[in-house]
């Protein structure tokens, strides 16, 4: 931790506060009870995937165009964290499907997609393990990012564009909540991008000091054989 | 440039062709023996069986597109050669798509017959969802195929990147198979749109994509 990370800080009180909200301030759903404050670390997790996924396109397009490694980290690390998120989001999913629907999982179009969603971008991990050389893991992860955004806005609309038993909160009309939910929903998902912001941050730098560690190891080899 | 097409068809016509043929059908036997002799039961999960067939056998032959170019630097050849690189995949597309249609044609009627399903279908709908669920895997894996061929542990990497991305494939496929063998007869055409949608999307994104992956 250095003196230039003291934004890292507000986050705790930030996180207080959305934990209080969703778990104390906030009602209780009137059908789901309790069971519903799973859904603001649901929302807040699945708002994180899509700005996550999004970053990584936009960071692939970008080094498709300019060829800087940068960019490639830049959409390694967001890919990364979006698997988790995506993760959390399935996890909270299924937990709150138990208590709601009576059952774990059900493919449903948005359970489906999401599905998806996260296994081809944990194939996306696994081709970016599995390559060695680093313009090459680039240019081909970067392709695959591409291919693997496809489902993301598929996912998004899927609850509007077929028959989901899955809820639609913010619709065309406005939010179908309570207002005090609102502002749990709202105080979530701004601590959760926090959360991102925080993780990026790391993790980017850590790539960096991973590619700095291997550049000069090639150094030193060619040194070494010359 | 139709000429690379009739030459690559003609170079690959050996093994690709034998071993998705061959494996089909050791499919075919594996699900007959999996699944036990109750017939009357076969009927609800018949469509889905074809299809994972299929896609078993497609990700096999469709991972050998590129695999043949990589001995030899051929690839590199065909780079060199005058003319647009699109249309080279144009072509690789073109030629893995005529193995996996010829490979679904055949083994329909194998399938038929040895899982003991009476054919009440009407033929032009499912021969428009075999091509259509063809082309789908097509798109996808020949620019997956490239991606996995240049990687190590690539051959075990292309199921894994594949099977994901072909899910919406499988899903309209078998519910357009099972609408057309459904008697009385349903409409398939509904899913062999949102078939074709994706056909258009996951056939023209490779072909943007392929200009960079020309490079490394």
């Amino acid at each position: 931790m250095r003196a230039r990370d003291w934004w890292i800080w507000p986050f705790l009180p930030l996180m207080w506060l959305a934990l209080y909200l969703d778990f104390l301030w906030s009602p209780d759903d009137v059908q789901l009870g309790p069971s519903q404050r799973i859904f603001y670390f649901h929302m807040g997790a699945a708002t994180v995937v899509l700005v996550a996924y999004t970053i990584t396109l936009v960071a692939s397009i970008g080094y498709l165009i300019s060829r800087r490694l940068a960019w490639d980290r830049w959409a390694a690390s967001s890919a990364e964290i979006g698997t988790v998120f995506t993760a959390m989001v399935l996890i909270s999913g299924i937990l709150w499907g138990r208590a709601a629907w009576g059952v774990w999982w059900t493919w449903d179009p948005r359970l489906t997609t999401t599905v998806i969603l996260w296994v081809v971008f944990a194939g996306y991990l696994l081709l970016r393990e599995w390559s060695d050389n680093p313009q090459r893991r680039a240019l081909y992860s970067a392709v695959l990012a591409i291919l693997a955004y496809v489902d993301v806005p598929v996912d998004y609309m899927a609850v509007r564009w077929w028959n989901s038993i899955h809820p639609v909160v913010i619709t065309n009309q406005g939010v179908n909540m309570a207002p005090q939910m609102v502002v749990a929903m709202v105080v979530s998902m701004v601590a959760m991008l926090y959360l991102f912001g925080i993780w990026m941050a790391i993790r980017l730098r850590l790539m960096r000091a991973e590619a700095g560690v291997n550049e000069l190891k090639n150094q030193w080899r060619t040194q070494l054989e010359g | 440039m139709i000429v690379y097409k009739d030459f690559l068809l003609e170079f690959k016509m050996k093994d690709s062709w034998v071993t998705m043929m061959a494996f089909v059908v050791m499919v075919i036997f594996l699900f007959a023996f999996a699944l036990g002799a109750d017939w009357r039961r076969l009927d609800a999960i018949f469509p889905g069986i074809i299809w994972m067939a299929y896609l078993f056998a497609g990700i096999l032959g469709v991972g050998r597109t590129y695999g043949h170019e990589l001995p030899e630097e051929a690839l590199t050849g065909l780079m060199l050669a005058p003319g647009e690189r699109t249309w080279i995949i144009a072509a690789k597309m073109f030629v893995a798509f005529c193995f996996m249609f010829g490979m679904e044609l055949v083994a329909s009627p194998l399938f038929f017959i040895l899982l003991n399903q009476s054919w009440s279908g009407q033929w032009v709908p499912y021969l428009v969802t075999l091509a259509l669920g063809a082309w789908g895997f097509v798109g996808v894996g020949t620019l997956l195929s490239a991606l996995s061929a240049n990687v190590r542990g690539g051959e075990a990497l292309l199921p894994v990147l594949m099977a994901p991305l072909a899910v919406p494939v499988i899903i309209t496929a078998v519910e357009a198979t099972k609408a057309i063998l459904a008697s009385p007869h349903q409409n398939p055409w509904g899913w062999l749109e949102g078939l074709l949608a994706y056909d258009v999307i996951f056939s023209a994104l490779p072909l943007l994509l392929y200009e960079y992956l020309w490079e490394v």
